[in-house]
């Protein structure tokens, strides 16, 4: 079998000294950060990137995946034990967590939660195996039109089914889409947007804008807030669940690991709906459903079996459409250009290596995080009692380190600080970060795509509608704009986000 | 007509002025034709659909009540860029030890509970991981004091 052969070759790879290193060193570092109270795993990531810079591209992938395992149950560990989410994506696994843990069940609930993330890695790894390569194949059919189309879905999609007011989401999008034409046009070779400063002569790095956006900004709003921080952290006891824990939960596993996957293939997806969808599921389905939302087990395994699911399968559409679905993706997707690898279709075909490597390593990743995380909870415990102000001068130094390491040159820092200052505006006014991120990645591509597409045609842009596979991710993209503007559905996904 | 939401009437004004900004810059480059789009294009259809868009923001800022004004506290926001951009105007021309610790400084005067002692501390003990980590570990080509 295919499949079979493709993954022996993945393993081979992933299981060379070097890269389970890598693996390993990734997945604690991420852990380590992500732990960090406000951080998610984008500002972990943006930080950590730089770390990747002198490795081969097949190492940095893998390190890079990791740091993103990591940095994602990290987050669940800080939301379990002192309810402080650090991703919105962590926001409902503390509703459960740290009601578990004020009951002196820390321990289980991170048990469960690290073996429910493991079931839903290894189900996870297999369903990118199996699907990812017809996809890609499909995605080789593909002409301009079709990826213009894609893009528009993919962006809508993002807008539509992450949570904060819709146009202002789309207003976010379309400003990336702009910063993104700043630099180079590669078709006429003139210099756009750049108001003659050689640094941004090429284009902006997108590591200087999410950690302005997402770092330097989510510092300065913690900052503000006066009021102390709790941290009492919770005593972990005993960290493996009971029989009847695992009895009542596996059903849970299954249920968020299969919604996850599903949810994790969606352009827009990712592990963000995944938590929050398998979160109100099993809140529907559970019997008997008195506990919920007081310490229930359930409660924590669904949302982060489907959050670990939905975060792996999220790299379908990145490894075979080169299209990411949330920001995560769009800065792998960064670094794999700073690699040299264009994200497409063509990868998996021509770096074999490099792609069943990646996928392969999602599993050894998955089953370190189980390994590292059940021994060293007390070091992690540890780092949450770190006081914030000892913790964010320590951020800022990583994040001014790693910009200025890009390409040695201190306007990063600079430009940095002013998307720093954005993000802050931003937030203020309740506009979302993360569309912005995707339009950065997407917009290059985007005009790329819309100019051969309209040579093509011949400058007729009833071509989008004539081909039907973009007629038809059209029709969607409309569909979900309608959906959100007509008040009943509307009603409901906030109800839904408020839970 | 009265502003409902400040939050939206804010934001449509900034995207406004981000769509016509972009849209005026990119007048000055190549239009093109739709067969053959030149650099201006693209950036011009952008420029004008965010201004459309910022309008939208703007409209529903008459209409959606959210009375909510957003407070911009300028002391944190002014004191962690004041701190970056010492950062970035030390880092070259007197070495990373130096901007690490101006940095590390800097940026701790923002926090309510600030005290010079803990912030000389962990600026000292922070410049000395960087340089470990950094410098000798990654192998990353830092000067690292004035005249290294």
């Amino acid at each position: 079998m295919d499949l079979i052969a493709n993954l022996a070759l993945g393993f081979d790879v992933a299981l060379s000294f070097e890269n389970v290193l890598y693996c390993f060193f990734g997945v604690l570092l991420g852990t380590l950060i992500g732990v960090l109270p406000g951080l998610g795993p984008t500002a972990t990531i943006a930080m950590l990137l730089p770390v990747t810079f002198t490795l081969p591209p097949v190492a940095a992938l893998i390190m890079l995946a990791g740091i993103y395992y990591g940095s994602q149950y990290g987050g669940s560990t800080t939301a379990i034990l002192v309810n402080l989410p650090g991703e919105s994506a962590s926001v409902v696994t503390a509703i459960d967590g740290y009601k578990m843990a004020r009951m002196g069940r820390a321990g289980p609930a991170l048990g469960i939660a690290a073996i429910g993330s493991f079931f839903a890695g290894c189900v996870a790894t297999l369903v990118i195996g199996v699907f990812a390569p017809p996809l890609a194949e499909l995605a080789l059919k593909f002409g301009p039109a079709e990826y213009f189309s894609l893009m528009v879905l993919g962006l809508v999609a993002a807008v539509v089914l992450a949570h904060g007011p819709f146009v202002k989401a789309l207003c976010m999008v379309v400003l990336g889409l702009l910063l993104g034409m700043v630099g180079t046009d590669v078709n006429s070779g003139v210099p756009r947007f750049n108001f003659g400063i050689p640094e941004i002569a090429e284009n902006i790095d997108f590591v200087v804008i999410a950690m302005g956006l997402f770092g330097i900004a989510e510092i300065v709003v913690n900052l503000e807030r006066t009021e102390h921080r709790d941290v009492s952290v919770a005593k972990v006891t005993r960290i493996l669940p009971t029989k009847e824990d695992l009895k009542l939960a596996w059903p849970s596993i299954v249920r968020g690991t299969a919604l996850g996957s599903v949810l994790g293939i969606l352009p827009g997806g990712g592990s963000l709906l995944a938590s929050f969808a398998s979160y109100t599921m099993e809140k529907k389905l559970a019997r008997p459903p008195k506990h919920f939302g007081e310490g229930d087990i359930r409660g924590v395994a669904a949302p982060e079996s489907a959050n670990n699911a939905g975060a792996q399968t999220s790299f379908i559409p990145l490894l075979t459409l080169g299209i990411p679905s949330n920001p995560v993706m769009a800065l792998m997707i960064g670094a794999m250009i700073l690699k040299g690898i264009v994200p497409g279709p063509m990868v998996m075909n021509e770096r074999p290596e490099l792609f069943w490597g990646m996928i392969a390593s999602m599993w050894v990743g998955n089953l370190m995080l189980v390994i590292l995380n059940l021994p060293l909870i007390g070091m992690w415990i540890k780092l949450l009692t770190v006081p914030y102000r000892a913790l964010y001068p320590a951020i800022l130094m990583f994040c001014c380190i790693g910009v200025y390491t890009l390409n040695n040159t201190e306007f990063n820092v600079y430009l940095m600080a002013l998307f720093g200052l954005l993000g802050y505006v931003c937030a203020k006014l309740e506009c979302e970060p993360a569309p912005l991120i995707l339009g950065f990645i997407l917009g290059p591509m985007m005009e790329e795509y819309l100019r051969r597409a309209m040579l093509l045609s011949r400058g007729d842009p009833m071509i989008f509608l004539e081909k039907p596979i973009s007629a038809a991710m059209l029709a969607v993209a409309v569909l979900l704009m309608l959906s959100i503007a007509l008040p009943a559905i509307r009603k409901k996904r906030e109800e839904a986000f408020q839970e | 007509m009265k502003i409902k939401s400040p939050k939206d009437f804010w934001a449509g004004l900034m995207f406004i002025a981000f769509g016509l900004g972009f849209a005026f810059v990119a007048q000055n480059y190549e239009m093109g034709t739709a067969i053959r789009m030149g650099p201006g294009y693209f950036p011009t259809l952008l420029g004008g659909l965010l201004a459309v868009l910022g309008l939208v923001v703007l409209g529903q800022s008459l209409v959606v009540s959210d009375p909510e004004v957003p407070k911009f506290k300028l002391g944190p926001l002014a004191i962690v860029l004041v701190g970056i951009c010492l950062f970035g105007f030390l880092v070259r021309s007197a070495g990373l030890i130096p901007a690490v610790l101006a940095l590390i400084v800097v940026s701790s005067i923002a926090h309510s509970e600030f005290k010079w002692r803990d912030a000389a501390l962990l600026a000292v003990g922070l410049a000395a991981f960087s340089v470990v980590v950094f410098h000798y570990g990654l192998g990353l080509p830092f000067k690292l004091y004035p005249g290294h």
